[in-house]
């Protein structure tokens, strides 16, 4: 078996308004895949329903074959401990410092002793550029920071599959750069699979083994830019002639990293 | 035209009990999670800070001048019957039974519950209960019970200092300011006060700390899926203003009931 998620006739509605219109799709295991689609398409309601915070109208969203719209609490628990998430804007607690939010995957989901808590939590914040944050709270980061601190935590456990909700949105290009370095760097270290969420395609494509674009509810799977840009679908050329034009010029850069 | 009217009515009805079921399960989680291990102490406490210690002036003040004012507007009242002596009574009774246990809770209801639901609401549009549940932390162990235990700790406290700050306000008015005989006024209180009136104000203000906890924390943690809440910091204040309003009038029906079943 050799998808990680699968989405079978996925069908997700709010009202009157279709989001996913029985979408079929695939995301590959040990690959990176991207989601791109444009603003208000549904691509955060797509991260919601793989995690099963959402279900879908509709249809089944298996997890390593398992369907997670249809698991009770405590199994649910079990495969969401293989995922690691960053959201958005970061989703870190508003009322807990840096440190006690990287920490807090150790404290309330494992059995560590507060010496190794403290010695994990002290190895993350050094290797994702947080030292002397620690006592912060979340209000006073910038946003690139925010991303940097819910990253650690979401890799305090070590996922096997990671989501990324638009991770480099409102980030300016330089913090970007940082945010794909790290991401690659504990890529290759935990060779997790991961879904990046993104509203546009020359920034992401670069890294990605899949592309996904999501459109007016349909999910269309590609595997390179030249197949992104030799499609025939009128709503994936229009998308695709909106955002790829730095395509070439993007992966360039990434490169020089 | 009588079709649209109905589906129109239709579907208010199913969202107001939709409306309903969501608060009472809200209700059922939060007190489960007052019982789930490991206890948030910490938490607590830090509400208890947040939600009484940080009202305490405003409630002292509030209290002061609601005595004060109850020993004037007594004073010239009872003298028009020659009954001057029994001022303590009228105060610690008004105080005890009525004012202390529905102006401190509606104090707290526009310090602390919108607080409350503002903070509620905006961890909920950014994500913070979706992350918290994705780490598989009960977020109702992890942040709602802790609020729900310090307002029941807190509300009946403040109304206790409340009342004791009132008959206070009242002795300065009647006994210091006018001409009240202040062992009159003290044994008025001794002598007019039953346990059954002290025990309908704790149960009142019992029962309203969570009226409080319960609307103002369930509103704002349903933020996104109130009608007309809708997204953003535009949602949130909506969402809050409504919260405020629903638990004043909650409090006040609840005043009415609690004391014509009680009484
Ligand atoms: N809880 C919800 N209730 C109603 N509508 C929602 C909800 N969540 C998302 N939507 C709607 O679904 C659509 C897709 O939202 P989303 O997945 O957040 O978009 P994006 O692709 O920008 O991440 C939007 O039009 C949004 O208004
Ligand atoms: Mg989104």
């Amino acid at each position: 078996m050799n998808a990680v998620i699968t989405f079978v006739d996925v069908v997700k509605r709010f009202g009157s308004q279709v989001v996913l219109d029985k979408v079929n799709v695939e995301f590959s295991r040990g690959k990176t895949t991207v989601i791109a689609g444009g603003s208000g398409q549904g691509k955060s309601v797509s991260l919601k329903l793989i995690l099963g915070l959402m279900q879908p109208d509709s249809g089944q969203i298996l997890v390593d074959g398992v369907d997670i719209s249809r698991l009770g609490r405590k199994k649910l628990n079990q495969v969401r401990s293989q995922f690691g998430v960053l959201f958005q804007g970061g989703a870190l607690l508003d009322s807990m410092t840096v440190w006690e939010n990287v920490a807090l995957p150790l404290t309330e989901r494992t059995t560590f002793a507060r010496d190794e808590v403290e010695r994990r939590v002290a190895q993350a914040l050094v290797q994702f550029d947080l030292v002397g944050h620690e006592l912060k709270f979340p209000a006073q980061l910038s946003g690139g920071m925010q991303k940097r601190v819910g990253l650690a935590r979401a890799l305090m456990l070590q996922p096997s599959i990671m989501l990324f909700d638009e991770p480099t949105t409102g980030l300016d290009p330089q913090i970007t750069m940082d945010i794909y370095r790290l991401f690659f760097k504990t890529q290759k270290e935990l060779g997790y699979s991961s879904i990046i969420v993104s509203h546009d395609i020359p920034k992401v494509f670069n890294l990605a083994d899949e592309v996904i674009i999501l459109s007016n509810g349909s999910m269309l799977k590609f595997y390179s830019p030249e197949d992104i840009q030799h499609s025939t679908d009128p709503e994936v050329m229009e998308f695709a002639s909106k955002t790829m034009g730095q395509v070439y010029h993007s992966s360039v850069e990434m490169m020089a990293v | 035209m009588i079709h649209a009217f109905l589906q129109k009515s239709g579907a208010s009805v199913l969202y107001h009990i939709q409306d309903w079921g969501r608060m009472g399960l809200f209700l059922i989680a939060a007190g489960r999670g007052c019982f789930s291990r490991p206890f948030r102490f910490r938490e607590m406490v830090r509400q208890v800070r947040l939600i009484g210690l940080n009202s305490l002036p405003l409630i002292i003040f509030i209290g002061f001048f609601t005595g004060m004012v109850l020993g004037l507007q007594g004073y010239y009242t009872l003298r028009r019957v020659g009954s001057e002596s029994i001022l303590g009574m009228l105060v610690a009774l008004s105080l005890i039974k009525e004012l202390g246990p529905v102006l401190t809770a509606l104090m707290v209801t526009g310090r602390a519950g919108s607080a409350m639901c503002a903070e509620l609401g905006i961890m909920r549009h950014s994500e913070q209960f979706d992350a918290l549940e994705c780490m598989a932390i009960d977020p109702f162990r992890y942040l709602i019970s802790p609020k729900f235990l310090a307002t029941l700790i807190s509300v009946p406290l403040l109304t206790l200092i409340f009342n004791v700050v009132g008959i206070f306000g009242g002795y300065v008015s009647g006994v210091i300011l006018l001409e009240v005989n202040p062992g009159a006024y003290m044994n008025g209180i001794v002598s007019g006060v039953t346990s059954a009136d002290i025990n309908l104000g704790i149960k009142k203000s019992y029962a309203f700390a969570l009226l409080v906890v319960w609307i103002c924390a369930g509103r704002g943690y349903f933020v996104h899926a109130i009608k007309n809440g809708g997204f953003g910091a535009e949602g949130v204040s909506r969402v809050t203003t409504q919260a405020v309003v629903y638990t004043s009038i909650a409090i006040l029906l609840w005043d009415y009931m609690l004391t014509a079943v009680l009484i």
